[in-house]
């Protein structure tokens, strides 16, 4: 399983890293939208996408919006990690293309039952 | 506040259970009746565990025996748990009944041991999202559990950030639940569907309808071999010669009642009676 992770908190980013490693996962990290993107673009494989929604530079909905609208990006499934839990940002978030969402905080089980969901674990 | 108990206090404590639920409780699940009781040392105001058992003991049972019954039985879920069974329940089981159920237009459910709601309400959403011809059937959906406190939440549906982010969906989060402040509460269409009601396994049983298919997922684990095969009997009794049982992975009913055949269902398997399974041909384990 590869994956990326994108989250302006570079604590965040180690925590998701122990979490994804722990169950076979290999981690490409970006601290924002924008590095999201260029760090997509070299990676030769991707199977899911974790993003932070408020990050300086480019948030991680406009990172979705772009992922999703240009081809040249992997059409890899992309899980919303965010503290936003509003019910207008959730459907936001899906319209965009998001696959799944978790809300902030979370424990293991919850980032590995979503990842079933997904059908990547 | 003392941390350990004494050998007496823990068998206090697992008399207690097994006398009022039939689930045996091992000495060495101590961590597990310090981390269950302290809330009520705290909420009742005992000074310690030792404490409050020393009240028990003293006391005919009451409210606060059935608490801690409640409190020692209470198992962690989440929504979807395991997911294959859910995925059974999809592609094989509900398809097959909808089949073979098409003239009398009914299904009977079970889900025993449903603790806070989230597995009746995985199979509820898996029937209401996917099997829209299943809206005009009569759906007797019934969940239990010994926990009266537990039930209550049942049937409130309301539930907390940390528990609809596990297993759930996000869309179906947002179309079955409606947030309020921090909570989520689960949307009549679907809480409607399910009848909460106390049961103990090792008690009575409620006069069920001929059960379709029943849930008892990581249950008989917590049970001595007699218990588990008297609750065995009696699923075989209430259940439909050609109904689906489901256990948990780690559980079985191998050595325990012969009139049971494990089956494969997709990527897991479910324990059929043996009997419809003879004269359909299929293979029998």
């Amino acid at each position: 399983m590869h994956v990326l992770v994108i989250d302006d908190s570079k604590a965040m980013r180690i925590i998701l890293r122990q979490i994804l490693e722990s169950i076979g996962g290999h981690v490409e990290e970006a601290g924002n939208g924008r590095d999201g993107l260029r760090t997509l673009q070299s990676m030769a494989r991707v199977d899911v996408v974790l993003v932070d929604w408020n990050m300086p530079e480019m948030s991680g909905l406009e990172f979705l919006k772009t992922m999703r609208a240009d081809s040249a990006f992997p059409n890899a499934p992309v899980m919303m990690v965010t503290t936003e839990t509003e019910v207008a940002q959730m459907e936001k978030a899906l319209e965009a293309g998001a696959n799944e969402y978790v809300m902030k905080p979370f424990t293991k089980d919850v980032i590995r039952e979503k990842l079933q969901l997904l059908g990547i674990q | 506040m003392s941390r350990c108990l004494s050998e007496t206090d823990m068998q206090c404590i697992s008399n207690l259970v097994r006398e009022h639920s039939a689930i045996v409780v091992e000495s060495k699940k101590e961590y597990l009746v310090l981390a269950r009781l302290e809330p009520i040392v705290k909420e009742e105001g005992f000074t310690s565990i030792a404490d409050l058992i020393c009240y028990v003991r003293r006391t005919p049972f009451g409210p606060l025996h059935r608490r801690i019954v409640e409190a020692m039985t209470t198992n962690e879920t989440s929504f979807f748990r395991d997911l294959t069974p859910f995925e059974a329940l999809r592609d094989e089981v509900l398809p097959e009944l909808i089949k073979k159920r098409k003239d009398r237009k009914s299904v009977n459910i079970w889900c025993g041991a449903s603790s806070s709601g989230q597995e009746p309400y995985s199979i509820a959403l898996v029937i209401r999202e996917l099997f829209s011809e299943l809206d005009s059937w009569t759906i007797n959906f019934i969940a239990t559990d010994i926990s009266s406190e537990m039930l209550h939440r049942c049937s409130e549906g309301k539930y907390s950030q940390l528990e609809v982010n596990r297993g759930l969906p996000v869309q179906l989060l947002l179309k079955y639940f409606s947030k309020n402040g921090r909570c989520w509460y689960v949307k009549d269409q679907l809480r409607n569907m399910i009848e909460f009601k106390e049961m103990n396994l090792a008690g009575p049983w409620l006069p069920f309808p001929k059960l379709d298919i029943v849930f008892l997922r990581n249950v008989l684990i917590y049970f001595d071999r007699e218990t588990k095969q008297r609750i065995l009997t009696k699923i075989r009794e209430h259940m439909s010669g050609d109904g689906y049982l489901f256990l948990g992975g780690t559980e079985t009913t191998l050595m325990l009642d012969q009139a049971f055949a494990r089956v494969p269902v997709g990527r897991t398997a479910c324990y059929r009676l043996r009997p419809v399974l003879e004269n359909s041909g299929h293979v029998i384990s």
